[in-house]
C-alpha cells in the first residue's frame, strides 16, 4: 500500500517539478490581515485565502464544514492565536483530514510568537472578568512593530515549506519592511500632534495600536469583554469622556452603534467605526490600507473640534 | 538546540520539585546529607537555568538590535520587535499535569410545571451534569470523553478516539458515539434549540437520549465542484447499544450511514442536508430488524457583520422507521420543524412543530408545538423558557412550561454549528 503512494507521489510530482520548484502554496489563514502580509511575501507564489472576513467579529466565526474543504487543500494555516480562534478552528483542523495543519505540524504557523503580547494577566483569571484571553490581548497585529514580526515569520515559514524560492520569499520580505519603515513613519508623523490623546473604545481590541501611536485607551463602552454596554456604566463613559474632554469613541464595524452613538449625543465625541482588519471596507485591500483608513480617519475625529 | 537544553534542564528540574513536594509519609530518612545535596542540586540546577535564560535573552536582543541597524530580513527565525517577551506566569509545576486533558463542566437544569400523565418530568431535575475531558493522544489521534451524570446515576455519553491523519481524506472513530443519523441526533442535549428532544427522536430513535452506538465510525470526503462540503459516513455498532436496537447475540450488529452535503449559498446564508439510513436487530426474534431511514435540513442566515446580534435558523428532519413484528412490519413516521430568530445579541425566539407515531403501533400518533424564549447572559450561560402542549395518541393533551438554566465552566469549547 505505502510503494503504492510513494508511486502516486511520484506521478504528481513529475509534472510539478517540470515546472518550477512547487506549485503555489495554498495558505489559509484565520484574518485577512495575514493573508494580506502573506500575498505581500509570496507574491505569485502563494494562493492566500481567509476563513474570518474583516467586518466580521473574529471570535464568533461560525464552524462551517466549507471551512473544512479550504482546509482540506491548504499547505499552510496562518492563526493568530492566544486563543482568538478557539470557537471554532479546533474541530475544523481536525476535520480538515489534512495532517500538516495540526498545532506543531510545519503547516501551522502561530503568527502571536515573537509579538509583543500586551495585557497578559499576571494573576488569577476568572470568567468573572468577562471573556478573558489567559494568553494575552489577541488583537495584536494592529501593531505595526508586530506586522513586521508577523511578516519575518511567514517569510521564513514559507522558505521552510518552498525553499527553492528562498531569494524571492527574502526580496519581497525585504520590499515589506521597507515600505512599512516608511509607512509608520508617515502614521506616526500624522499621529503626533495628538499624542497622549484619550480615547475610548468599543471592546478592548486596541492596546496595540494605542501604545505604537502614543494615544491612550481611557475607558470600553463594554463593562467586561464581550459583556454588552449596561446602562450604569454607559453613565461612567460619559462622565469620563466629559471629564478628559475625549474627542473619539472607536467602534470595530461589528459591534452595534446605539450605544456609541447615545454616548457621542451626550458628549458631543465623534462615533468613529474603526476597522481592526483588512477586508472592514473594500477599500482596505491590505495590511498597509489598514493603518491608511484607521488613521485617516481618527486624525480627523481628533483634530475635528481643534482650533 | 535551545529547546532541548531547556527540556533537559526543566525535566529533572520538576521531577525534583515534584519530589520535593510529596509529603512523605512516613519520617524523613536519616540521610540528611543526602538530602541537602539533591536541594543542593536543584538549586544549582534553577540557578543554571535563571543564568542560560538570562543569556539567551541578552543574545537574542543583541541579534534583534544588530538585526534591525543591519535592516536585513531575518528569514530563518523572527527576532522579537519589542522588549523580550515574558515567560508566562506560571509554568506548571509537574509535567504530569501539563498534559492534562481540558476539563469542562456542563449543568443543565430543567424546571416543569403544568401536568402530564404521559411523559413525567420531575418538578426540579439537574437533569445532566457533562463532564468533558479532551485532549490530543499523540501525533495521529485524539480523545473525547463526555460523561453525563444524572442526578443518580452515570453513564458515558461519548467516549472515543478519533484518528485525524489517515490517508484518503478519512476521519475514523472508535468507542461510544452519538449515531450520525439526522442532524439533532448528533448534538449534545445541551446545544440543542430546545430543552427538550422533539418527538420523533424520542419515538423512533430510542427516547430522550437518542441513539447513540458503540462501535466504529468511518466518515470520507467525496469531492463535489464548487465549494460544496460533502461528506459520507459509515458506522458499525454492537446490536444492543443504546437506542431503538436490541439484541441477544453478539454477531447481530447495529448499522449506519450518513450522506451530508453543505453549501454556502451566500456569504450570510447557507444549507445542511442529510441523508441516513439506520439498520439493525430489534430482539423480536433472531432475525427481525429494524429499519430506518431520515432527511433533514437546516438553513442558516447570519449576515456576518452583525452575526452577534442578528441571525435565523429553520430546520427540519423526517424519519421514518420499518420494524419487523412476529407477523408483518410495522410502519411509523415522524418529523419536525423548528424555527429560531435571533432578535438581540443575547435574545432568541424559537417555535417548533413536531410530530412522531409510534414504532409498534402505526395508529398511535402523537404532537406538539411549542414556542421558545432562549437569554444568554453571556457566552457560558443560557436561561430558557418553553411553553409546549404535546397531544398525546392517549387522547391527553398536555400543557407545560420548561424552565431551563444551563452553565458551563472550564475550557472554552468549540460553539455547536
Amino acid at each position: 500500500m505505502r510503494r503504492l503512494k510513494g508511486l502516486l507521489i511520484a506521478l504528481l510530482a513529475v509534472p510539478l517539478s517540470a515546472g518550477t520548484a512547487l506549485a503555489k502554496v495554498h495558505v489559509v489563514s484565520t484574518l485577512d490581515d495575514f493573508s494580506s502580509i502573506a500575498e505581500s511575501i509570496g507574491g505569485d507564489l502563494v494562493e492566500a485565502t481567509s476563513l474570518a472576513k474583516g467586518y466580521q467579529d473574529p471570535h464568533f466565526v461560525d464552524a462551517k464544514p466549507s471551512f473544512i474543504l479550504k482546509l482540506s487543500r491548504a499547505d499552510l494555516l496562518i492563526v493568530a492565536g492566544l486563543e482568538l480562534e478557539i470557537g471554532y478552528l479546533p474541530p475544523l483542523i481536525d476535520q480538515s483530514r489534512n495532517d500538516r495543519l495540526h498545532p506543531g505540524n510545519a503547516g501551522y504557523l502561530d503568527v502571536s510568537n515573537g509579538c509583543e503580547i500586551l495585557q497578559r494577566p499576571t494573576t488569577q483569571v476568572t470568567r468573572a472578568m468577562g471573556d478573558v484571553h489567559p494568553f494575552g490581548n489577541p488583537h495584536y497585529w494592529l501593531d505595526p512593530d508586530n506586522g513586521r514580526v508577523i511578516a519575518r515569520s511567514i517569510a521564513a515559514k514559507l522558505t521552510e515549506l518552498d525553499p527553492a524560492n528562498r531569494t524571492v520569499y527574502e526580496k519581497n520580505l525585504s520590499a515589506f519592511e521597507t515600505r512599512l519603515d516608511g509607512k509608520d513613519r508617515e502614521w506616526k508623523a500624522k499621529l503626533a500632534p495628538f499624542s497622549g490623546s484619550p480615547i475610548v473604545t468599543f471592546h478592548n481590541s486596541w492596546p496595540n495600536f494605542a501604545k505604537h501611536f502614543g494615544l491612550v485607551v481611557a475607558g470600553q463602552i463594554e463593562p467586561k469583554p464581550g459583556i454588552p454596554p449596561t446602562p450604569s456604566h454607559t453613565l461612567e463613559i460619559i462622565n469620563l469622556i466629559s471629564s478628559q474632554k475625549i474627542r473619539a469613541i472607536l467602534v470595530e464595524p461589528y459591534f452595534d452603534t446605539k450605544t456609541p452613538k447615545y454616548i457621542g449625543g451626550k458628549t458631543g465625541a465623534t462615533v468613529l467605526i474603526f476597522y481592526p482588519s483588512v477586508g472592514g471596507t473594500p477599500e482596505i485591500k491590505d495590511y498597509f490600507a489598514l493603518f491608511d483608513t484607521d488613521i485617516d480617519a481618527l486624525v480627523k475625529a481628533l483634530g475635528g473640534n481643534h482650533p | 538546540m535551545r529547546k532541548t537544553f531547556g527540556i533537559a534542564l526543566l525535566l529533572p528540574g520538576a521531577i525534583g520539585l515534584a519530589l520535593a513536594e510529596a509529603p512523605s509519609p512516613e519520617p524523613a530518612r536519616p540521610d540528611p546529607p543526602a538530602e541537602d545535596r539533591v536541594a543542593s542540586l536543584e538549586n544549582r540546577l534553577a540557578e543554571m537555568q535563571r543564568v542560560y535564560d538570562a543569556r539567551i535573552a541578552a543574545l537574542e536582543a543583541e541579534l534583534a538590535a544588530l538585526k534591525g541597524a543591519a535592516n536585513a530580513p531575518g528569514p530563518a527565525t523572527p527576532p522579537p520587535a519589542g522588549p523580550p517577551v515574558p515567560l508566562p506566569a506560571a509554568a506548571p509545576s509537574q509535567t504530569s499535569n501539563y498534559f492534562n486533558p481540558s476539563v469542562s463542566v456542563i449543568g443543565n437544569f430543567l424546571g416543569v410545571g403544568g401536568s402530564n400523565h404521559t411523559a413525567t418530568l420531575p418538578a426540579a431535575d439537574l437533569r445532566e451534569s457533562e463532564l468533558g475531558l479532551q485532549a490530543v493522544v499523540d501525533p495521529y489521534a485524539r480523545a473525547d470523553f463526555f460523561v453525563s451524570f444524572a442526578e443518580e446515576g452515570v453513564g458515558v455519553e461519548e467516549g472515543m478516539v478519533s484518528f485525524t491523519s489517515l490517508p484518503w481524506g478519512l476521519l475514523a472513530k472508535v468507542g461510544r458515539m452519538r449515531t450520525s443519523f439526522g442532524k439533532i441526533n448528533t448534538l449534545h442535549l445541551h446545544v440543542l434549540p430546545w430543552p427538550d428532544e422533539p418527538l420523533p427522536v424520542v419515538n423512533l430513535l430510542g427516547g430522550e437520549e437518542g441513539w447513540i452506538g458503540t462501535g466504529v465510525s468511518l466518515a470520507k470526503l467525496i469531492p463535489l465542484p464548487g465549494d460544496v462540503f460533502s461528506e459520507v459516513t459509515a458506522q458499525v455498532f454492537r446490536g444492543d447499544s443504546a437506542g431503538p436496537f436490541a439484541t441477544q447475540s453478539r454477531g447481530d450488529l447495529a448499522y449506519n450511514a450518513h450522506y451530508r452535503i453543505f453549501s454556502d449559498l451566500t456569504e450570510s446564508t447557507n444549507l445542511d442536508l442529510g441523508l441516513s439510513y439506520g439498520l439493525g436487530p430489534n430482539g423480536i426474534t433472531d432475525t427481525s430488524d429494524t429499519r430506518l431511514q431520515g432527511i433533514d435540513a437546516t438553513f442558516r442566515w447570519k449576515p456576518l457583520r452583525t452575526a452577534t446580534y442578528r441571525s435565523a435558523s429553520v430546520r427540519g428532519e423526517y424519519i421514518r422507521s420499518r420494524k419487523d413484528e412476529l407477523v408483518g412490519t410495522a410502519s411509523a413516521e415522524g418529523w419536525f420543524l423548528s424555527g429560531e430568530y435571533q432578535l438581540a445579541k443575547r435574545w432568541f425566539l424559537g417555535a417548533r412543530y413536531e410530530r412522531a407515531g409510534d414504532p409498534d403501533d402505526p395508529s398511535l400518533r402523537d404532537r406538539g408545538e411549542a414556542a421558545i424564549l432562549t437569554f444568554w447572559p453571556s457566552e457560558f450561560s443560557q436561561l430558557r423558557g418553553e411553553l409546549r402542549r404535546r397531544l398525546y395518541a392517549t387522547g391527553e393533551t398536555a400543557d407545560e412550561a420548561l424552565f431551563q438554566v444551563q452553565f458551563a465552566i472550564g475550557a472554552h469549547g468549540a460553539h455547536p454549528f
